[in-house]
């Protein structure tokens, strides 16, 4: 096959191309510049490009760097900058995924003459044969599975699509990157949003872009007024840091952010936990079909969290997951993953907090 | 080139017999580079290459200029390349206030729809105050040539103070510098442009024109650029510069009729395909064309898997493609500029490989457009 395979410069996708190039396939190598601006590895991430670039040469495959800088903006940074302004907290990598990844590039790759896309997320694809539908399914490492920042990937996508690592620990990956004398072999794993510099922070870079509003912080038990927060864009649903311990010692998080009332409500982790996380209605994918209404799912509510049993209600305002026990708080904006409760490996698609 | 790896091995500038053969290669060499760019030996300063050679040129002239005080100015064509256009930039920022230079404006003045510099524009840019200007000879990315002459007399008109400079790195192959560039104080030049080795280049500083070193140290090359000389980068360079002006009338016939071929060709096989200068006003090296609706990225990976190496505007630091600013300069629409491909012909160039090229370019453009 001739496959393409995006090149992060991480140890990640270093071993996905060596695995192509090792099963045989014709593989050309490609780096997306998605940002302009001052990153962790130089301006428009070029220490990251030249790892990709060395690694590329070292598997003797042509090697690029595709500009889509402009698309990143647009799809990514700009809603990302808009989503904080409206005290919502979005996940960057996954509209990566959705619009840039898995949508501009799988397109370039196509037009290409490409057979398919592979990257270096740990998840697996396993090819549907015989009209049976392609699945997405959780990597083969506990600690390391990305199935989640895939989550919304449906059929189109799930047919071009190779995750060559998917089967592989992070142990493994980094063995045999070191095996092959791979510069990226010991390179840390990447943190945070690429796009913002450690040393700058969320804060700063949020502060430049949007108007930051002050807010009262009041008890949910009530209405007591508990003090106030200096950027009401900056406080997620669920944060814990910065916010005082109850009278009696308990620790407090945050319940809800009003943008308008300029109101952030915290409590005890009863009064903040919940039996339903409503999902935004035009946000919802599917891997392959849509589920009934009613239907059991497995839900996982961040990158890394722990997958809990729900039912996935239609509600006249968009559906809404109910959950047997409850469960901490989403904060809107966040993804939500969904498997299949028969097969909790699988997933079945995905929605944004509302 | 080779001995000066290897048995003239010394140095220079050192005080024993296998210094004086390496100094005796590097004196042989500047004769000859002065003699072909029409300047006198002494007015040769061997530099590391191109960028280094606009660097001494903008931030010499700069520097010298510092030296009187008051406000100084600079102009440029917006076409230039980034090694004029940055250090200039970088300068206005305050960034060349170790080499001693205060505030500086810097003019970047406006192009025709062709890429050729707007002479009117240039005039009204100028003034007591302009100390440095500079035109380059032809535009790397379009091959634009710029009427040197009519912008030397502009500038000595208009801008008494100033010193003329022309990056005439991408020229060099095609254009007998010592008569166009005879009205100019300073001329950059780079040996890989003329088929020599990367890393080497000159700067002419023609007499009376003064500059102030960028690097300071050992005090090489009249004090005007210190360290050590690469005398095998400094023999390739005037070797290069050599067999080029040797073959130029031949070449420039030769290569243009090629260059011809191959525009005529995509022109007439390939629709919606626009050239971005006409081709009396560029280097006969340059074929620059525009396929509407083509991305410029992917067409450059169709290119290069058929074996046909093109390349499309400049490279930033990572590798990636950035909007040509000189096709900006020139009008082109952004989205129209990044349909753009350039192809550079060279003394290796053969009429099968452009029939192979325009092969190869006409079935991916059409593939990437259906």
């Amino acid at each position: 096959m001739k496959v393409l395979v995006a090149m992060s410069g991480g140890v990640d996708s270093s071993v996905a191309a060596a695995c192509l190039v090792a099963q045989g396939h014709e593989v050309l190598g490609a780096t997306l510049k998605l940002w302009g601006g001052s990153s962790d590895s130089g301006c428009c991430s070029v220490g990251d490009v030249d790892d990709a670039r060395r690694v590329a040469q070292q598997l003797g495959i042509a090697h690029y760097v595709f500009d889509m800088t402009e698309a990143f903006e647009r799809s990514v940074v700009g809603p990302y900058v808009a989503a904080h302004a409206a005290a919502k907290t979005p996940n960057p990598c996954i509209e990566c995924n959705r619009h840039i990844k898995f949508d501009r590039l799988l397109e370039r790759s196509d037009r290409l003459g490409f057979d398919a896309l592979a990257t270096g997320h740990h998840a697996r694809v396993l090819r549907g044969t015989g009209g049976r539908p392609h699945e997405l399914r959780r990597g083969a490492d506990p600690d390391k599975d990305q199935s989640y920042v895939l989550s919304m990937l449906g059929q189109h996508q799930l047919a071009r699509v190779l995750l060559p690592i998917g089967g592989l620990t992070k142990a493994a990956v980094r063995a045999r990157a070191a095996e092959l004398g791979l510069r990226t072999a010991a390179k840390p794993d990447s943190q945070d949003v690429c796009f913002i510099r450690s040393d700058v922070g969320r804060a700063s870079f949020l502060g430049e872009r949007v108007e930051l509003h002050r807010a009262s912080v009041v008890d949910a038990s009530g209405t007591e007024e508990l003090g106030a927060v200096d950027a009401l864009e900056l406080v997620t649903v669920g944060q814990r840091r910065g916010f005082a311990r109850a009278p009696d010692g308990r620790r407090r998080y945050v319940k809800s952010v009003d943008p308008v009332g300029r109101t952030v409500t915290v409590g005890t982790a009863e009064e903040v936990a919940t039996l339903a996380v409503a999902l935004d209605p035009g946000s919802i994918t599917w891997t392959h079909l849509p589920l009934d209404d009613g239907a059991a799912v497995v839900a996982q509510l961040s990158a890394h969290g722990r997958p809990t049993a729900a039912r996935l209600i239609g509600g006249a305002d968009g559906p809404v997951l109910r959950f047997g026990a409850p469960v901490r708080p989403v904060a809107p904006g966040q993804t939500v993953a969904l498997y299949d409760p028969a097969d909790p490996d699988v997933v079945v698609g995905s929605g944004i907090a509302a | 080139m080779a001995p000066f790896g290897s048995e003239i091995f010394a140095n220079a500038s050192g005080a024993h017999a296998g210094a004086r053969a390496a100094r005796r290669a590097v004196e042989e060499s500047r004769e000859v580079v002065a003699s072909l760019l029409g300047a006198r030996p002494s007015d040769i300063v061997f530099t590391s290459g191109g960028t280094e050679a606009d660097h001494l040129a903008v931030l010499g002239t700069l520097a010298a200029a510092a030296r009187h005080g008051g406000p100084i100015a600079a102009a440029c064509s917006r076409v230039e390349h980034a090694a004029v256009l940055e250090p200039l930039r970088a300068a206005a920022r305050g960034l060349a206030a170790v080499h001693g230079v205060g505030t500086l404006r810097v003019e970047e003045v406006a192009v025709s729809a062709e890429g050729v510099i707007d002479l009117d524009a240039l005039g009204e840019a100028l003034g007591e105050d302009t100390v440095l200007v500079s035109v380059m000879r032809a535009n790397n990315e379009v091959g634009t040539l710029q009427p040197l002459d009519a912008v030397a007399r502009v500038v000595r008109s208009r801008a008494p103070r100033a010193v003329l400079h022309t990056d005439a790195v991408q020229a060099a192959a095609y254009v007998d510098l010592a008569t166009s560039t005879a009205g100019c104080d300073l001329v950059s030049i780079s040996a890989h442009k003329l088929g020599g080795p990367k890393g080497a280049g000159a700067l002419v500083v023609r007499e009376p024109c003064r500059i102030a070193p960028v690097l300071h140290g050992g005090g090489q090359e009249h004090e005007r650029r210190s360290g050590t000389h690469d005398v095998a980068g400094i023999v390739g360079l005037a070797t290069a510069l050599g067999a080029a002006a040797k073959t130029r009338d031949d070449e420039c016939a030769r290569v243009g009729a090629l260059r011809d071929r191959l525009a005529d060709t995509l022109l007439a096989s390939v629709p919606d395909t626009a050239q971005s200068a006409p081709r009396d006003a560029v280097l006969p090296s340059h074929c620059h064309l525009r396929f509407s609706g083509v991305d410029q990225e992917e067409l450059l990976v169709m290119l290069d898997r058929g074996g046909v190496y093109a390349s499309a505007g400049s490279s930033c630091a990572s590798g990636a493609i950035e909007p040509s600013h000189v096709l900006l300069a020139m009008g082109v629409d952004p989205r129209e500029a990044r349909s753009a491909v350039r192809f550079t012909l060279g003394h290796t160039t053969t009429v099968e490989e452009i029939d192979l090229a325009a092969g190869v370019v006409a079935e991916a453009v059409g593939g990437l457009r259906s």
